[in-house]
């Protein structure tokens, strides 16, 4: 058993709430920042996108599990970040500025997209944003004179000036670094007002709103600060792929965003992270698996499909925290040994809080 | 007479897209969950028929029958295996659910030896007949649909307004606890409403096979027809059958007369158009809700 002996407020709000995560997190810190060193390139590689893919999902994860509003074409704004990357870097800018206007533009149309859905509750924002990231894949795929249409646009090589990151290992730290920063501001707004009521609204809108909380300001700024977290990841997606087409923005990609926070677990930041990991190596375990399964299955083009959606379904019905929320679990009951009780974590029904009304 | 054909095609397609949407409309008023995955129980369908003929040898008509019941009984078997096991929970978590469960059934369709991941064609007994009344030309697959999509409309009017099982689903939709003090067996009423949603997506599927062929894509139509739910405002049957005729005239009309790619996008840009002008739909009720 181990109690956390708390002897200050600012304990409450510290990043790190027990000793023992900064050895944890400093060791991990240290093995990432020395990967080239020790790993070859295909370890670089899997984990740049790991890192890319952590990136959208902290960005979904704030929308979708902290301010629980879904949204189900946020790969659009994946695609938005790409392709205002690719354009810009394309035209000459420097890197950062590029960075800097993908994330941006994305944010802005967060903005244009999320105003009109989030006068309307629940399902209408899904089909609004679904409704979205149709729209915005047909843009990428006619838009020719800056996306290339259907062809695809290639993405050079992310430079300021005549410094150029050419090689996996400087893309690889790029990565690490805007992943860090991302986690250290989304950790940051979490635990200050904003963040705090982005939670209150998931949790409840009528509190929330007679608490005091502007519920469509506070939902508009989730909506675009989402965006153009996605927007960041995309503008690193379209380096590590180095060629941008429309087709890698369609609904199966935001369906792989939404499968990456549920996976992970709503409403955690680590679930991001596990999410993203879990998305990179599902692939790799299905190929390896392909061997050992009869040929009429291995062949069959829909086994990724069927074990994604198998999974998916597996997760929200019998564990929704996700693997972050399986992991607390397994913390728990060994912090509380023996005192630990089976129905500490029991979802409760919630058959009164209806989205219609009486 | 061009603009009136493409009207006359665009409430061909809309009737689908309104058998989809009424589908998603019996499910969200009865359970108050959406069902993404209405698309693929549309493919399912039209898998199904198409098996029947395939497979079994059975004759066209007997083969749309049966898979209209496997199709019906399947929607009530998901009900009770994977929905009401969430029930209670988050709108959210019965969404992600459906999807997991659409990419399932895609997969597991591609499978499925010869005809999972083909194109086929299961082609009716009145295919390539057409009526000519004065200078338009209306083929009897499209006046199927029309005509289907009628008799189902009437169908469930009747259902809901003069039978008691019609009448407990509507009480069931108002207030599910009250429903459930007043004796009346909400969830069996929810297996049923899954069963008939399913069985309304599996006729559109079937439907809809003439024209684009079978394959296991096919569900994908099925995203377009939650626009037609949304402009009809989302919990009223009648709306689900205008905003899918709605969604069907205007995406003919502008793959006509617009440049290319506005057809595909024309469903999404007038449901957006729809949430800002009114965003609870044409038939919707504004609803505030009470603490």
């Amino acid at each position: 058993m181990r109690f956390l002996l708390k002897t200050d407020y600012v304990q409450d709000i510290a990043l790190a709430r027990q000793p023992g995560q900064r050895i944890w997190y400093g060791l991990l810190a240290v093995a990432l920042a020395a990967l080239p060193l020790w790993a070859g390139a295909y370890w670089i590689s899997q984990v740049t996108l790991v890192l890319i893919y952590a990136v959208a999902g902290l960005g979904l994860m704030l929308l979708a599990g902290y301010t629980g509003l879904a949204s189900i074409g946020h790969a659009a704004f994946l695609g938005v970040g790409a392709y205002t990357q690719a354009y810009l870097v394309g035209k000459g800018w420097p890197f950062p500025l590029a960075l800097l206007g993908a994330g941006g533009l994305s944010a802005a149309i967060g903005v244009l997209v999320g105003l009109p859905a989030l006068r309307v509750k629940g399902i209408y924002l899904a089909i609004a944003t679904l409704a979205f990231g149709f729209i915005a894949e047909e843009v990428f795929a006619r838009w020719e004179s800056v996306t290339g249409g259907n062809g695809g646009l290639q993405v050079k090589a992310p430079a300021i000036g005549d410094w150029q990151l050419r090689s996996s290992e400087s893309l690889y730290y790029l990565s690490l670094v805007l992943c860090v920063l991302v986690t250290l501001c989304v950790l940051n707004l979490l635990r200050g007002s904003t963040g705090r009521a982005f939670i209150a609204m998931r949790d409840s809108e009528v509190s929330a709103q007679s608490m005091g909380i502007h519920l469509a300001r506070y939902k508009t700024l989730a909506f675009s600060l989402s965006a153009g977290i996605v927007g960041l990841a995309g503008a690193l997606y379209a380096h590590k792929l180095r060629f941008v087409s429309p087709e890698q923005f369609g609904i199966s990609q935001s369906i792989d965003l939404l499968l990456l926070v549920v996976v992970g677990g709503l409403g955690s930041v680590h679930g991001a992270f596990l999410g993203a990991i879990f998305l990179i190596t599902m692939p790799q375990l299905i190929s390896l698996a392909k061997d050992y399964l009869p040929a009429a299955i291995a062949q069959a083009t829909g086994l990724q499909a069927v074990v994604f959606g198998a999974v998916l379904m597996g997760f929200v019905m019998f564990e929704p925290q996700g693997l972050y929320g399986r992991w607390v679990k397994v913390r728990t009951y060994f912090e509380m040994f023996p005192a630990y009780r089976k129905g500490l974590f029991r979802r409760q029904k919630s058959f009164q809080k209806s989205e219609r009304l009486k | 007479m061009d603009f009136l054909q493409q009207v006359f095609s665009g409430i061909a397609l809309g009737c689908i897209y309104a058998l989809i949407a009424l589908g998603f409309v019996l499910i969200y008023k009865a359970t108050e969950t959406v069902n993404f995955a209405q698309g693929e129980l549309m493919m399912l369908g039209a898998f199904a028929g198409l098996a029947l003929v395939k497979f079994a040898g059975l004759p066209f008509w007997i083969a749309v029958l049966v898979a209209l019941v496997g199709i019906t009984a399947f929607g009530a078997l998901v009900e009770r295996l994977v929905i009401r096991p969430v029930l209670g929970q988050p709108q959210f978590t019965v969404v992600m659910l459906t999807i997991g469960l659409g990419y399932v059934v895609r997969g597991l369709i591609t499978m499925v030896p010869v005809i999972g991941s083909e194109t086929s064609a299961f082609d009716p007994p009145y295919k390539g007949m057409v009526w000519k009344v004065g200078g338009l030309i209306l083929s009897y697959e499209q006046g199927t649909v029309i005509a289907v999509t009628i008799v189902l409309c009437c169908a469930f009017y009747m259902l809901f307004k003069h039978t008691k099982v019609g009448i407990g689903m509507q009480a069931a939709s108002q207030n599910q606890l009250a429903a459930h003090y007043m004796g009346i067996p909400v969830k069996r009423l929810n297996g049923l409403v899954w069963g008939l949603s399913a069985g309304a997506a599996g006729l559109a599927g079937l439907l809809l096979a003439p024209f684009t062929f079978v394959h296991v894509n096919m569900g994908y139509i099925g995203l377009k027809a939650f626009p037609a739910a949304v402009i009809g405002g989302f919990g009223s049957l009648p709306g689900a059958v205008v905003g899918g005729l709605a969604i069907g005239v205007v995406e003919s009309l502008s793959g006509y007369y617009l440049p290319e790619g506005f057809k595909d996008v024309a469903a999404y840009v007038l449901v957006l158009a729809m949430l800002m002008v009114k965003p609870n739909g044409l038939f919707g009720t504004a609803t505030r809700k009470k603490v």
